[in-house]
């Protein structure tokens, strides 16, 4: 086994720690628009450029809209392309989010995840990622500053690998995550460096014959973003499914030689099983909420519970198998869903993981806890109730209720 | 400004090579695929083009076709502009780290009037505050023609489109159309002009400058519709002379914010007993049909009346005497 890089550490927030990782990524373009709790990471960048730390080209735009097309058209040119978001902002830039995805711009993206308006609220959820789940991006939530950090050097890996070339969504909650310090282990930049390498192109065929770089290159012409009618636009959106299927595989792949490098892992890089080898009951999420969750699931195993948590880190694509393996021998499931599905009976990924676990031989029961809205803090009693109502569940055999409001009022 | 030193002859402008090709699907005599072509004869070197969602757009780069000889973008209906800042630091920074092949490469950015006037104001606002390097071409054809003739900011008052009809109680578009060229002047940018395709020299010359100046520059051009304007195909470059010549679009320049007249409008200027009443040019384009019916006679006069004024504004920006009687 090769010995791992030497690292330093350094007391960054979240925001910070996305900050540095993207200047050690050597990004080109940087293309972005300040909202809280996003701010930190533009504005860190912005001293990296004043200072002429980094080469980067820092495009200062005037809206989210504009960042996503900027960042996606410097990502078509040719460019390593970066940007940072959260709520509003990545609602601004839905429209784009689907071009992106649709021209295969391998663009990486921080979202520091926070409620939409309205009532307007700066705080954490995961309405602003969730609601933007079916727009052809990969989505990686982060659990704590270290992991932020981390995923985004692996981000820029996975987008690039020419069997995905897709954009990549980094999550890290609001203020949880994005303002609070935290010691976190930097590679130096060399290594970074070394470990994503220069941008590499995809090769693609013209109507000539030739063997062209996929990028608007004036040697060699290329047209991109056309208008594909009812003979041509299916194929296109089918291989965004299959670019989707390859991100798994690379997803994991990367989080293994990450791994080699910083001696950090993330289960398999989709999702991360804690304690659930034995598990009876289990609990699903993402984000931060898993670090209390395993403070949790700690104290029940100390008193005989057969408690554990599946935390989801990779959300799109989601990785069905990676899930019905975790769970295999789980008979109760609460899912959480830091965000809700209006009128959708439950939140999306209680949808999905219900859906999922449809197919497999011995179904558990899963019932879903909607929590922490516009950043209601969740506490470890209250987190401790899901567990004691799966046991519930267990003894009865019966679910009372499927949907659950952990922490809300009346 | 080097931009007279071009000669930009026919025999010129037919050598070099067509950028944008033939086999799109514009309707017969239309005025922004006439305008498309002639521009991209007057490129300079390598060159990127970004285009907004638009007429232009869809007929030219039907899949797996396209009309684009050069490296060609499109991602949405506002982002002409925010696609060129991307593309320009992309450039920027790759010249910078020793990864681009080319030593320059020209970015244009082309939008229809919807693309500049209303959706992608923003952008194009933005793109011009920040400086990039870019030449952003507004074709106008004064409505939003690619989707059924609604109207645009860009639309002319008095004119019958399908979200501005000439009914019984509403004769047409109320408002008036956006001076988008002053706007764009306000920006204090290096380059802003207004052409027309019937002076295709002018034109020309214009584009070359647009690209060789350093940052941001505008090239607003007329682009006859004869689908939209219910017009006959065959006389949309006639048009474009006439509304040179009827001063309801006025062919300038500003460069640095020195606004001079370009020649076309020059001739008009020194010689105010020839230029043209409105309704020479009015006349014969169906959006324009009810008003030369008796009961509009005041929506005649009006368009007249804003015309003579908006043309003294023009005259007084340029530094011209109004000899208007």
């Amino acid at each position: 086994m090769q010995s791992l890089a030497k690292q330093k550490m350094v007391a960054l927030s979240g925001d910070e720690a996305v900050a540095y990782a993207a200047k050690q990524s050597d990004v080109d373009v940087v293309a972005a628009y300040p909202i809280t709790p996003q701010t930190i990471i533009v504005e860190k960048f912005s001293e990296y450029v004043a200072d002429g730390e980094v080469e980067t080209e820092f495009v200062c735009v005037e809206s989210e809209h504009s960042a996503m097309a900027a960042s996606l058209s410097a990502s078509v040119a040719g460019a390593r392309a970066f940007t940072a978001t959260a709520s509003a902002g990545l609602a601004l830039m839905h429209e784009m989010l689907f071009v992106t995805s649709g021209c295969r711009a391998p663009v990486v993206m921080a979202v520091a995840n926070r409620a939409l308006s309205a009532p307007i609220n700066i705080h954490g959820d995961h309405s602003d990622s969730m609601a933007q789940r079916d727009s052809g991006w990969v989505q990686l939530y982060a659990e704590n500053a270290q992991e932020a950090y981390d995923s985004i050097i692996q981000a820029f890996r996975i987008a690039e690998n020419a069997d995905v070339l897709l954009p990549v969504m980094v999550g890290l909650d609001g203020f949880t995550l994005s303002h609070t310090l935290e010691n976190v282990e930097t590679l130096m930049d060399a290594d970074v460096k070394e470990f994503i390498g220069t941008r590499q192109f995809s090769k693609v065929l013209t109507h000539e014959g030739k063997t062209v770089p996929f990028r608007l290159d004036p040697d060699n012409p290329m047209t991109l973003g056309p208008l594909a009618l009812q003979n041509y636009y299916f194929e296109f959106k089918r291989q965004q499914e299959e670019a989707m299927k390859n991100a798994l595989g690379v997803i994991q792949q990367v989080n293994s030689e990450y791994a080699k490098v910083s001696g950090r892992n993330y289960g398999d890089g989709l999702v991360e099983a804690y304690r659930l080898e034995d598990a009876e009951v289990a609990a699903i999420c993402l984000g931060s909420t898993a670090g209390t969750m395993k403070t949790v699931v700690d104290g029940l195993r100390q008193e005989g519970v057969k408690a554990g948590l599946l935390r989801l880190r990779t959300f799109r694509p989601l990785p069905v198998e990676a899930i019905r393996s975790a769970l295999a021998n789980v008979k109760a499931v609460a899912v959480m869903d830091r965000c809700m599905s209006f009128g959708g009976n439950g939140g999306p990924v209680f949808h999905e993981v219900r859906h999922l676990l449809y197919d497999v031989d011995k179904r558990p029961f899963v019932v879903n806890y909607i929590y922490g809205l516009g950043g209601r803090d969740t506490s470890p009693t209250e987190l401790r109730s899901i567990y004691e109502n799966l046991q519930a569940i267990l003894q009865t055999g019966r679910v009372e209720m499927p949907i659950q409001y952990l922490g809300l009022r009346g | 400004m080097t931009g007279q030193e071009w000669k930009f002859t026919t025999k010129d402008i037919a050598e070099k090579p067509e950028l944008f090709r033939s086999g799109h699907r514009a309707c017969a005599g239309c005025g922004p695929a006439t305008v498309l072509r002639l521009i991209m004869k007057a490129t300079r070197g390598p060159t990127i083009v970004t285009e907004a969602t638009g007429c232009m757009e869809v007929v030219s780069s039907i899949y797996p076709y396209t009309s684009w000889g050069v490296p060609w973008l499109h991602t949405a209906f506002e982002t002409a502009a925010s696609n060129a800042s991307g593309i320009e630091a992309a450039l920027k920074v790759m010249k910078r780290k020793g990864r681009l092949k080319q030593e320059h490469v020209d970015v244009i950015a082309f939008a229809g009037d919807g693309g500049t006037y209303d959706i992608g104001i923003q952008a194009l606002s933005g793109a011009v505050e920040r400086g990039h390097d870019f030449l952003f071409v507004l074709y106008d054809n004064e409505a939003y023609m690619n989707t059924g003739i609604q109207r645009s900011g860009g639309t002319p008052h008095g004119a019958a489109t399908t979200t501005s009809p000439a009914g019984k109680a509403v004769p047409g578009k109320l408002e008036y159309k956006k001076p988008i060229a002053d706007i764009m002047v306000a920006h204090d940018m290096p380059y802003v002009a207004t052409a027309s395709p019937y002076y295709w020299k002018d034109m020309l010359t214009k584009v070359r400058k647009g690209l060789e100046v350093e940052g941001p520059a505008f090239l607003h051009v007329f682009a006859p519709c004869p689908r939209g304007w219910r017009s006959n195909p065959a006389k949309s470059i006639e048009y474009s002379k006439l509304a040179v010549e009827t001063c309801v679009f006025p062919v300038w320049e500003s460069v640095d914010g020195q606004c001079g007249l370009s020649t076309p409008s020059k001739l008009v200027a020194l010689a105010p007993q020839k230029k043209k009443p409105v309704s020479d040019y009015l006349r014969g384009q169906g959006r324009f049909r009810h008003m030369f019916k008796p009961e509009n006679k005041m929506l005649l006069e009006e368009v007249q009346r804003i015309t003579d004024e908006r043309w003294e504004r023009v005259l007084k920006k340029c530094g011209e005497t109004s000899k208007a009687a």
